[in-house]
């Protein structure tokens, strides 16, 4: 018999069926204490996780956290589970790697507007066309925070920054409408102010079979302080939900919404199932192997050498 | 060595046959005329008659057309080089004739397209010149379609003549070439073959015949390197990988792409050459060595991320098919200047191992090793090739594939605890746990690329920097103790040494068999693992007067090429001296010796 990629782990013995089992208490599933400023949003989105894989009794083995860099982007050094840290913007085809190789792990990745939009930019609309199945949560602060107060290529125009001392001139990015224009079958817009509906588009995202993407506004309390005030009720602004009619099938409505002045809406934009790039693969696979039945691996690399006699 | 052909031209006297050891064919035209096949067919036949074969080709970096050579040296004895003088010259046009008749040795045939190539009176004097319309008579043999398609099979069926070449075994290789969907397409091949078989050579005095092998009792596979490197990575288990096109590297993730899909194994293309070096360690980190690999610009792009796999200890295998550079430079030409990338490129201190496969069945066995050594040391493990090497068709004793052929599936039963920086483990050496691992004490392990504690915690500690780095630089040093004693091609003693590696080594050893025969001390060192380098070098090196590194690449500001700079500062031996060339072209012989001869001469 030859191989197959997907490489599923032995059931523990140890470990109990499915349902006698507790989820995870965020006891268990804490690591490192964040190094966020106090008052940082990416505190409720990493509480948040928490929360998920304890109601969705998400094991530590079958997780795995994945970050580039930015301060979001520390988020897998407070998980207690598989992980890693990866270089600057290039989380997602990492995870790609760990995806397509992987199909028996939820893979999360996590990480700023910089990492998505400015040095990775060109990956986020790879992996969104490729539909690699896989959840990316970006933190959305609208400035580089790690790097303290530079502009960002989400800083809306006049934001005065130590990079645009004068104001951003630069027009910025639409996180929401490059998903949707990229292809990415799941899209969603949060903010970290509203626990429940993060915990809400983070459940959704991780049931979606494809690359699902959520747009999560995380304050920076630090160098961007009030930047999210309009969608906050308790700072007088407005939390409004996608409204209940909008069909997440319709692709220009989704866009339409996209590009709302702020605060805009929060819920899920766009929603569509295409086969993902997990599965083509794997289709692949099947016809090929279907030839080669009964072979062993050696075998199968055999008839190439006998070819070449 | 194969004078056997290079005799002077005789005025008259019947046709008859003359046995040889060996001959150097040079063919001539441009890029689109196929040219190639011929080599690759006559390069497969040697392969199946137990002869020894190797190939060199250029082509033009164009999209289509352009000048375009492939010569073929197949020899009853050792081959170990595409050889310097041709013996004959195949030429289809007179740009063909005029730029490669140089490359013919005096007396040598030159076999020309009498349609295109109008003889030069004064080279008549020094070549036997034989003119064939081979393309008229092309369209004649496959029934006047006025396309002259098929002309390199007719150009074969003279050669298979003139050296009296296995018909049947031919015949065979056209059949499987050809054979498929469209009977008129072999039909159409044999046609041709047959005519230019048939075809009356009257103006050629003798035919030439090879020598019987020595019988090796052994069947041999016929392939070029990037085939060879390519089934290697299947064999040593790799199942996943990831790249972006480039030349000539294009070939081993074509293939991939192709064959890993029967092992249930998948090959993406990537959006970049980032993305995919990136992918590849994602899969690599979920448990299963990943392969991606470049060449020239594409390198330079994925050091950053192959600084991650060093500093996170992750398992990892880059193909580096070395082109002409700086920049985009020559991509369809040979140079070996990314000895210096491999080894040292990316900031910070990052050690990593560095091997380079010296022929192309060398290319096979090198990229299980690169495996073994990525998943053993938890590190990335590049495999430098070169365009010389990628491209070249050489046969070799089959391997045993089910001795061979390995499982690598990752183990992901229960720990009890892990630590992935362990700095306790038994010679610094870590193993990489992937997710779908449960560890029983809870502590998991984080992949990064801060500075990091035991567990991937990160650390501004002074002292866990220290050990952390001392760790990632004592796995290589012990790598090296497992690394045979190298010897020497010739003596262990002599006047001259000179040190080679990656695809030069076969001219390089041709070098020295030539320069003993006339009584000179020259041996040489062939060295694969070039990062880190085998123990024992200094004892080598002891037992010569001169140390000439010959390497395809610059000497650069301070007068030494790559490889000779880094023996230079490992073993401060003024006697290390440079022999490089930037060309674009592979060494012949002779300027390697010519080379030593002078710089023997000159003072250290």
């Amino acid at each position: 018999m030859s191989e197959t990629l997907i490489v599923q782990p032995a059931i523990s013995t140890t470990t109990p069926p499915v349902g006698e089992r507790k989820g995870l208490t965020k006891k268990e599933v804490a690591a490192d204490h964040p190094t966020w400023c106090p008052g940082c949003g990416d505190f409720s989105v990493l509480a948040l996780y928490f929360k998920l894989i304890e109601k969705r009794k998400i094991w530590h083995e079958k997780i795995t956290t994945i970050a580039g860099i930015g301060c979001s982007s520390r988020f897998p050094y407070f998980v207690q589970a598989h992980g890693a840290h990866f270089i600057h913007g290039r989380a997602l085809p990492f995870a790609s790697g760990v995806s397509l190789s992987r199909p028996d792990l939820h893979v999360f990745v996590f990480g700023g507007d910089g990492d998505a939009f400015s040095i990775g930019g060109n990956h986020f609309n790879h992996t969104a066309r490729k539909n690699v199945k896989l959840t990316y949560c970006v933190m959305d602060n609208w400035v580089y925070g790690l790097t303290k107060k530079q502009t960002s290529p989400t800083s809306p125009l006049g934001f005065k920054s130590k990079t645009d001392q004068w104001g951003a001139v630069d027009y910025p990015i639409n996180p929401m409408k490059q998903a949707i224009s990229a292809g990415a079958t799941f899209v969603a817009r949060t903010t970290h102010t509203n626990p429940n509906h993060v915990l809400q588009m983070m459940e959704a995202a991780m049931d979606h079979d494809g690359f699902s993407f959520i747009e999560c506004l995380s304050e920076c309390v630090e160098f961007y302080e009030g930047a999210f005030d309009a969608s906050n009720p308790r700072k007088g602004g407005a939390f409004n939900e996608v409204p209940k009619d909008h069909d997440v099938t319709d692709e220009l409505a989704a866009y339409k919404m996209a590009g709302e002045d702020f605060p805009g809406k929060f819920g899920i934009f766009y929603k569509v199932n295409k086969p993902t790039k997990n599965a083509k693969e794997a289709e692949i696979n099947k016809s090929f192997q279907a030839k080669t039945v009964g072979l062993k691996d050696w075998q199968i690399l055999q008839k190439n050498f006998d070819k070449m006699k | 060595m194969s004078n056997a052909i290079a005799d002077a031209p005789s005025s008259g006297g019947a046709a008859k046959v003359t046995k040889i050891n060996e001959a150097i064919i040079r063919i001539a035209g441009n890029s689109q005329d196929g040219i190639q096949a011929i080599g690759g067919f006559l390069a497969r036949l040697a392969g199946r008659s137990e002869q020894e074969v190797m190939t060199f080709m250029t082509i033009p970096s164009t999209i289509s057309g352009g000048p375009s050579i492939f010569q073929v040296r197949i020899g009853s004895g050792e081959v170990l080089s595409a050889g310097d003088e041709a013996d004959m010259l195949l030429c289809f046009y007179q740009h063909s004739y005029e730029d490669h008749i140089k490359s013919l040795k005096l007396g040598g045939i030159v076999l020309y397209d009498a349609d295109h190539v109008t003889p030069k009176p004064e080279w008549q004097e020094m070549y036997r010149h034989v003119g064939v319309n081979i393309s008229s008579l092309t369209v004649e043999a496959i029934g006047g379609t006025g396309r002259d398609k098929g002309k390199n099979i007719y150009a074969m069926g003279l050669l298979a003549k003139i050296f009296d070449l296995n018909i049947p075994k031919l015949t065979k290789l056209i059949e499987e070439r050809f054979g498929g969907k469209d009977l008129s397409i072999v039909t159409n091949a044999l046609n041709c073959f047959n005519a230019g078989y048939s075809h009356s050579l009257e103006n050629l005095l003798k035919t030439y015949q090879f020598f019987d092998s020595e019988k090796k009792d052994r069947h041999q596979v016929v392939m070029n390197g990037n085939e060879a490197l390519a089934f290697g990575l299947i064999a040593a288990g790799v199942r996943f990988g990831a790249g972006y096109p480039i030349t000539p590297w294009s070939d081993i993730m074509e293939l991939l792409r192709r064959e890993l899909p029967k092992y249930g194994g998948s090959f993406i293309q990537t959006e970049d050459e980032i993305a995919a070096v990136s992918m590849a360690i994602g899969a690599s980190y979920g448990g299963r060595v990943a392969v991606t690999g470049s060449s020239g610009p594409g390198i330079s792009l994925k050091t950053e991320a192959i600084g991650w796999a060093v500093m996170a200890e992750m398992p990892l295998v880059i193909v580096d098919v070395q082109r002409g550079g700086p920049s985009t430079g020559m991509p369809t030409n040979v140079e070996q200047s990314d000895l210096n990338i491999c080894c040292f490129g990316g900031h910070g201190d990052s050690p990593r191992v560095v091997i380079a496969p010296t022929s192309v069945e060398d290319c096979f066995y090198t990229a299980i090793e690169a495996v073994n050594i990525a998943r053993k040391y938890s590190t990335p493990v590049f495999i430098l090739t070169d365009q010389g090497i990628a491209t070249r068709i050489e046969a070799f004793t089959e391997p045993n594939l089910e001795k061979i052929c390995q499982d690598i599936s990752p183990d992901f039963s229960d720990r009890a605890d892990h630590k992935p920086y362990d700095l306790t483990a038994n010679k610094g050496i870590t193993q990489h746990v992937a997710p779908g691992t449960k560890i029983l004490s809870g502590k998991y392990p984080i992949a990064t690329g801060l500075e990091h504690d035991e567990l991937g915690h990160p650390t501004g500690s002074p002292k866990l920097h220290q050990l952390m780095t001392d760790k990632r630089r004592n796995k290589l040093r012990m790598l090296a103790t497992e690394f045979p004693k190298l010897k020497t091609y010739g003596p262990n003693e002599g006047q001259i040494l000179l040190v080679g590696w990656g695809s030069s080594e076969g001219a390089i050893h041709e070098a020295v068999d030539r320069a003993r025969s006339v009584g000179e001390a020259i041996s040489c060192l062939s060295v694969r693992h070039i990062n880190p380098l085998p123990n024992g070098l200094e004892d080598i090196f002891r037992g010569f007067h001169h140390i000439f590194v010959v390497e395809l690449n610059d000497e650069g500001v301070y007068g030494y090429g790559q490889f000779a700079s880094l023996l230079r500062t490992r073993y401060c031996d003024p006697r290390i001296r440079s022999i490089t060339k930037s060309d674009g072209l592979p060494w012949k012989v002779k300027e390697i010796l010519d080379r030593a001869r002078t710089l023997a001469s000159k003072k250290d």
